[in-house]
């Protein structure tokens, strides 16, 4: 059959479309089903385990067998549901899980050997011979399995994340949220009513019941004309709220622009939304169930409201003739329905021997459908009649009604169980609700269109009056208030299979085995059978597979238990979740002020933590980074060099106590540190693990400014906020991060005076004698402008840090290498202040790894033992003070040609290489342009006192090994005339 | 009963009608030689390790739920051993190796899947220490390799090596490394503990310890008191609720780790993979399923469930380091309590009080070590002596600052 | 989680980090005896409760207080915030 009359769709246009390559048409409005099912295709996809073949069972998100590939290339979208994909001129679809073709699928021999892939078959087989599950079996489970594929791609298009307030959110945009929305909406209220589909009023655009004097879809197209106009309310379509998380935050998928081809330019496809609500109102509607039977998985059976909808809102229907399988009233409204468009009713099935009677149509009461037949799509239904005679009833399609489950997924985000209704047979909404949730209509169980507009109107006025806001009640149409009568029916007990979750397969036997075996609480049942785990997460069949363990143990369903529902309510890309923190937009950036000169000048940079820093300065002709980082290491030795530091944590320590606080935040003395003079700190944690180290500069009695490595920028200052706010409530200190507010540079080398010198304003005398080694000030360069001046050095060579405010950092990098021509000034990166740090035998990152002591990095003897400080009293446990306890030491290779990694283990030199033999490992290595060798710092056991040792550093996992000779780690210069020069 | 493809094809030709329930629904003796508390997969691992190797005959798993429904059955599946430190390594090395003996062993297939697990380096200093970690798994006798970039790119093509943030500089892989079927481990392991005479008693809440004059002399249950010669408990996130009842503060802090599930997808990632850059993991499921997860939320709590900002978090790193995920879709997220410790490693040791043993502390690595836990747990409480792999895992290493601290985070149990 | 910052109001909990427990104001005097049996029950043990949490809060991407948040781990409710600092004083710490 094509059309049928009426319809909420565009027929003034024709929308083209393919599905396995074959071309159809179908009008804006549809959805990919709906448009199928109008050009006669009932058969959209296979099932996961038998490859069963399967059309669509609903009309919504709740769909667990039309399931589609969407789009080609990198677009393409696996498991996209093809009863909520809103066809756009030009859709692509495919269908899934085939081998072979949809209609000859290969694998539906799976079907035929379906007794032995039973309920958890596998859990009892393929272990033999042990090799061949990973050869053999795995892989071949593996391919079996999976839905959809990914492209493999990157997705190209962008994601957006957004966040909203509202005094009330409603989730649901049928007759309770319309009314809801209407109520608060006057009221003045900030409302965001937000619903998945594309065209919003619920069922009122199913169903054919009048509201006053109009249609149901023409009252909520007015409501929501005038919701539109209303400044406080935001109406959010094609928008699933998918999680009730802590205090009132709501999860949001907007599909922003999956009804397209492809996103508009700037515009995202999706736009996952964080809505911060101080009051929910849940009208999420509820969902039709099925009815168990044999054979029940054909296309062409779905539920009775979903035939609705296709009929009454897509004026679309795959079948000349129709019977309707129902256990309450809803079937007949079905079967009127469809009567009304044209379609033949061939029976309606009512399990219910008091079934309504009516000419109109064939009523078998007190009958149920046994089994049904078509190979590719249903051809007819068997009936056992209330006589218990059998008969058979041509059909192309079946509506089946089981009575409806209250959409109460959000309700039990928050742990919340939901509870049994007997009237409904189904569970509603329990007592312990999402903090500020209410819940109207269906939702609630109210499953008639007046009681859903009452109790969605209530619920608004009670929960803005929560909220302090008046709320009139509306005036509301007179609507279709018939009382809900079902007598409950779950399964027709036959010896075939009846499915329950018709993605997963999973059948009434495959429950009734997992009760046999034990698997009887509902976790158990569900991670056994795999029932409810599909992508449809079991909204059609959870509770049908419930009500047959609960018949198996003899127990009520609500004893035998109620599942927990999580988010996210439907499926959400995982895009989404990103938005665009993704791809080389992770994270943040941080460019040092020196970033953009180095830049111009060709520097390769390198990560560390959130910042980009130059890594070495390739010049013309170097074509190894190992010539460019000698070069820079040499030039500096030579005559100067200069480093941007900036990323060097900077924390600035103010007032009357600050030199105390100091004192205690580092092990080492800080109290009688002299004004215009710094020291090496280093700080431990309260463990007594070395925790940071850095230099500390006293620029007057109350002012310090404090050096972190970059690494530990941030974990530093907050420590010290914990020790100043909680430890020390009342000492006069204050401390703030000066990191971003300072550039600086370390110019380092024996012309480093001099270059600065060009720089510095004659007022300042930065000679030995007047600016010695560790000495710092307040000083001004370039004719005025505030820096200051540290004369530290980590390179070991004579050398200052100088920090001028960040905007000025550029311009003083530029000044820097202009004055060092004449010195013949080199800028260095990371690598060269790497190698001289550890030709210096400074520790850094490697070294501090979390796991060492000061005692480790053979600064035993700086904690201070006379005054209290963070981390001292622990310091002092046996374990950490062991004798032959890890020491910071020097190696360098006995012959000088050979190379060595960091990371390798040592081992004695006549030792086997294994884990009892281990002496320690390699942290830093290093070429040393210098020396003309391999150079590394590493931690040995008792390494102190083992200098002139030769040790194995091996590295297996790289099949290399090397001798080496301990050393100490000042590999140059050890007195230290240099930096004191 | 004994599973095998023989007995699967029998029952198929039967009707199903002999499979027998994989574990009887015991009820609660008055008294028992051994008692463990919480029937998650390192209680029932304890117990059957108890009857099976040593012997054990009157031995009762006690769980106030069903079993099977803590952090064994809601976690990421991965095993492996990739350790750093001596007293680690060894311990999750012999966890491995049961892994691999283990369906064989208590005859059910639990599909351990070795594919791999490869952890990616972004930085040289990363690079350097994998190779200090990889050096030591080798001289510890363990399979580790380490890649370089081209080597990351052969085995996984579809990683952002092209407009990534943090480039992709190599990996440590470990080829033994893979997934298993959680569930299965929990159900195994309670079959087999079945056959062996263990009685495990489903809900059945442990509401106090009977102690007298500093010895343990049993539970009281919600189903009556129950007489223990010895007690062991195994309760991973209510670690710290149990204990309390019988007095004892644990270095030990309960938080929640989120973990996520994908649609179904045909085969597309090849092992497991860790982004070192950013949090988050990521393995395929048999049935194809993306299994992912990153960090914990941070926060104290028993609530079992987490908070959209690591949902994000998680989320931002795949899309960071395998932006071809982009179009899969999230189906179902749930969260697990964590019992993380002070050092992040995990205490298999005897309590002050005479008669009770404490497992836990195994922060969000505690599937992975459930066979030598189990193993390990049994052998203390049979014995009164630490399994020789487990010798680190004492109470008083804090006491003695003999941290096992991995991931050098010091004792802030969210960072570990 | 959105935090009741006594001083800024409500706060998305992502703006802030994470310590522990509140016991971690109460460091002990480092000369007392016994004191690294003291520092190791302080800084090791923990209550770890099932319901009302007394926990440390840092809003590093705000005013950078200290927090003490009073949290039901079981339903993650927030009952209280104050300023760590005025909870250190009311339990006796000074300089």
């Amino acid at each position: 059959m094509t059309r049928l009359s009426g319809g909420l769709i565009d027929r003034s246009q024709t929308l083209s479309f393919s599905f396995d390559g074959k071309s159809y048409g179908g009008h804006p409005g549809d959805t990919l089903a709906s448009a199928l099912l109008s050009n006669d295709v009932r058969l959209m996809g296979r099932s996961f385990k038998y490859h069963r073949p399967r059309g669509p069972l609903t009309a919504g998100s709740e769909e667990p067998n039309a399931i589609v590939e969407l789009r080609n290339g990198a677009r393409q979208e696996p498991n996209a549901r093809a009863t909520v994909a809103e066809l756009y001129d030009g859709l692509n679809a495919r269908s899934q899980n085939s081998v072979g073709s949809l209609r000859f699928d290969l694998l539906a021999v799976n079907d035929l050997l379906s007794p032995f892939f039973a309920a958890g078959f596998y859990y009892k087989t393929f272990m033999w011979p042990k090799a061949f599950w990973e050869k053999l079996y795995e892989p071949m489970i593996r391919r079996a399995a999976g839905l959809g594929s990914l492209d493999g791609q990157p997705d190209p298009d962008m994601y957006d994340k957004g966040f909203l307030h509202s005094d009330l959110l409603i989730i649901g945009a049928g007759p309770a949220g319309l009314a809801a929305a209407l109520t608060a909406g006057r009221a003045g209220a900030d409302v965001i009513l937000a619903d998945e589909d594309f065209l919003l009023g619920g069922r009122l655009n199913s169903e054919t019941h009048a509201l006053g004097d109009t249609s149901g879809s023409d009252w909520a197209k007015a409501a929501l004309a005038e919701l539109a106009s209303l400044p406080n309310v935001r109406v959010m379509s094609r928008t699933t709220i998918i999680g009730a998380m802590d205090h009132g935050i709501y999860g949001a998928l907007e599909r922003v622009s999956d009804h397209l081809r492809e996103p508009a330019p700037d515009t995202p496809r999706q736009t996952f939304w964080r809505i911060y609500t101080t009051r929910s109102l849940l009208c999420a509607g509820a969902t039709e169930r099925p009815i168990a039977f044999e054979n029940n998985d054909r296309p062409g059976i779905m539920l009775g409201s979903a035939l609705r909808s296709y009929a009454n809102r897509w004026a679309a229907c795959a079948a000349q003739d129709v019977a309707i399988f129902t256990n309450n009233d809803e079937g007949h409204r079905t079967a009127e329905d469809l009567l009304t468009k044209g379609v033949r009713i061939a029976a309606v099935i009512d399990s219910r021997a008091d079934a309504p009677k009516t000419n109109r149509y064939e009523v078998f009461a007190g009958s149920v459908v046994t089994n049904s037949a078509g190979r590719l799509g249903l051809t007819s239904v068997s009936v056992r009649l209330a006589n218990g005679e059998t008969r058979k009833v041509a059909c192309q399609g079946l509506g089946v009604s089981g009575g409806w489950n209250p959409n109460v997924h959000l309700t039990c985000h928050q742990r919340g169980r939901p509870q049994w209704n007997a009237d409904l047979a189904a569970f509603v909404p329990g007592g312990t609700l999402p903090p500020g949730m209410r819940v109207a209509g269906a939702a609630q169980g109210i499953l008639s269109t007046a009681g859903a507009l009452s109790s969605g109107a209530a619920a608004a006025v009670a929960a803005l009056s929560d909220l302090g806001i008046k709320a009139k009640a509306i005036t509301l149409p007179k609507a279709e208030d018939t009382p809900f009568r079902i007598t409950p029916l779950f399964h027709v007990p036959g010896k075939g299979r009846a499915w329950l979750d018709q993605q997963n397969d999973v059948t009434v036997k495959d429950v009734k085995l997992a009760h046999q075996e034990g698997y009887i609480s509902v976790e158990h049942l569900k991670r056994y059978t795999t029932l409810g785990m599909a992508t449809d997460q079991g909204k059609t069949s959870n509770i049908g597979g419930l009500a047959v363990m609960a018949e198996m143990t003899g127990k009520s369903i609500p004893d035998t238990g109620t599942t927990i529902y999580r988010p996210p309510y439907t499926p959400v890309s995982i895009a989404a979740f990103a938005g665009r923190s993704a791809g080389p937009d992770f994270r943040p950036t941080r460019l040092t002020p020196s970033h953009h000169w180095a830049a111009q000048q060709g520097a390769v940079f390198v990560e560390v933590g959130m910042w980009l820093r130059a890594q070495w300065f390739p010049q013309a002709g170097e074509t190894t980074w190992r010539q460019s980082v000698d070069r820079e290491v040499l030039a500096t030795r030579k005559s100067v060099g200069i480093c941007d530091v900036t990323t060097l944590g900077k924390i600035d320590v103010q007032g009357t106590d600050a030199a105390e606080f100091l004192n205690r935040i580092y092990a080492n003395p800080f109290g009688k540190l002299a004004v215009g003079k710094v020291r090496y700190g280093l700080m431990l944690r309260e463990d007594g693990i070395a925790m940071d180290d850095g230099t500390t500069a006293r620029l007057a009695e109350d002012h310090f400014v404090m050096t972190t490595t970059t690494a530990n920028a941030v974990g530093v200052y907050r420590h010290m906020e914990f020790c100043r706010q909680c430890l020390w409530p009342d000492m006069d200190v204050q401390i703030i991060s000066t990191t971003e507010a300072w550039a600086q540079y370390s110019v380092a080398g024996p012309n480093a005076r001099k270059l600065l010198q060009k720089i510095v304003d004659p007022a300042f005398d930065i000679g030995n004698d007047a600016f010695p080694y560790m000495g710092c000030g307040d000083i001004t360069v370039c004719g005025g402008l505030r820096a200051r001046l540290f004369r530290i050095s980590f390179s070991g060579e004579l050398a200052f840090e100088i920090a001028v405010p960040t905007r000025y950092g550029d311009a003083l990098m530029r000044r820097l290498v202009e004055v060092g021509q004449e010195f013949d000034a080199v800028v260095y990166g990371t690598e060269a202040l790497g190698v001289m740090r550890i030709e210096k035998g400074h520790a850094a990152g490697n070294e501090l790894n979390g796991t060492t002591t000061a005692l480790n990095l053979g600064m035993g003897g700086m904690v201070n033992k006379k005054k209290d400080s963070i981390g001292s009293t622990l310091s002092e446990r046996e374990g950490l003070n062991r004798p032959d306890a890890l020491c910071l030491v020097g190696f360098r290779p006995v012959n000088h040609a050979d190379n060595f990694a960091a990371g390798s283990h040592l081992i004695g030199k006549d030792d086997v290489a294994n884990a009892a033999n281990d002496q320690g490992y390699l942290t830093s290595v290093a070429y040393s342009p210098n020396l003309g060798h391999t150079i590394g710092l590493g931690f040995l056991k008792n390494g102190a006192n083992r200098k002139g040792e030769t040790l194995r550093a091996v590295n297996p996992v790289q099949n290399a090994e090397t001798l080496v000779e301990v050393v100490s780690a000042h590999f140059i210069d050890p007195e230290g005339d240099r930096l004191r020069a | 009963m004994r599973y095998s493809g023989f007995r699967v094809l029998k029952e198929a030709l039967t009707g199903h009608k002999g499979w027998k329930p994989a574990w009887r629904d015991a009820a609660p003796q008055p008294r028992y030689d051994i008692v463990v508390v919480g029937g998650g997969g390192h209680g029932l691992a304890t117990a059957y390790y108890l009857a099976k190797v040593f012997s054990k005959s009157s031995v009762a798993v006690i769980e106030k739920g069903w079993i099977g429904g803590g952090n064994v059955g809601r976690n990421t599946t991965i095993i492996r051993s990739n350790y750093l430190l001596d007293g680690n390594e060894p311990f999750y090395e012999f966890s491995m190796k049961l892994w691999e003996g283990l369906e064989q062993d208590f005859n059910f297939n639990a599909m351990v899947s070795q594919r791999g697990v490869l952890n990616l380096c972004h930085t040289d200093g990363q690079r350097d220490a994998f190779r200090r970690r990889a050096n030591g798994m080798r001289l510890n006798g363990v399979d580790a390799e380490l890649l370089d970039a081209d080597g990351v790119r052969k085995m996984a093509p579809f990683l952002n090596f092209d407009a990534a943030r943090f480039p992709i500089k190599g990996g440590l892989l470990q080829p033994r490394g893979g997934t298993v079927r959680h569930d299965a481990v929990a159900w195994g392991y309670a079959r087999g503990a079945d056959s062996r005479g263990v009685d495990i008693i489903q809900n059945c809440e442990v509401t106090g310890f009977k102690i007298d004059n500093g010895t343990c002399l049993g539970v009281e249950t919600t189903r009556g008191f129950i007489g223990a010669g010895k007690v062991g408990v195994a309760v991973a996130g209510s670690s710290g609720q149990v204990m309390a009842k019988a007095g004892i503060r644990l270095p030990i802090e309960s938080h929640v780790l989120q973990a996520f599930v994908s649609e179904g997808l045909k085969p597309i990632i090849p092992a497991v993979i860790t982004y070192g850059a950013g949090h988050f993991y990521v393995s395929q499921s048999d049935k194809g399923g993306l299994v992912f997860g990153g960090d914990i939320d941070g926060y104290n709590s028993y609530a079992q469930r987490g908070n959209l900002p690591v949902v994000e978090d998680v989320c931002e790193g795949g899309m960071a380091l395998m932006p071809m995920i982009g179009r899969a879709k999230l189906l179902r997220m749930w969260g697990g309590i964590m019992d993380m410790s002070m050092d992040g490693s995990p205490i298999i040791d005897k309590t002050d009080i005479a008669g009770l043993y404490f497992n836990g502390g195994w922060c969000y690595g505690g599937f992975k070590a459930t066979p030598a836990s189990g193993m390990c747990f049994a052998h203390l409480l049979a014995t009164d002596a630490p399994h020789e792999t487990a010798t680190a895992y004492r109470f008083d290493r804090f006491r003695k600052g003999l941290m096992i601290d991995e991931k050098g985070m010091g004792a802030q149990p969210n960072l570990h | 989680m959105i935090i009741p910052h006594p001083l800024l109001g409500p706060r998305d909990s992502q703006e802030f980090t994470y310590l522990g427990d509140v016991s971690l104001i109460d460091r002990p005097d480092w000369q007392a005896t016994g004191a690294v049996d003291q520092f190791h029950d302080y800084l090791y043990l923990r209550d770890n409760p099932a319901g009302l949490h007394r926990e440390l809060w840092f809003h590093e991407q705000g005013d950078r207080s200290w927090l003490v948040v009073t949290r039901d781990t079981r339903t993650h409710e927030i009952t209280g915030a104050e300023l760590a600092r005025d909870v250190a004083r009311t339990k006796g710490r000074s300089t």
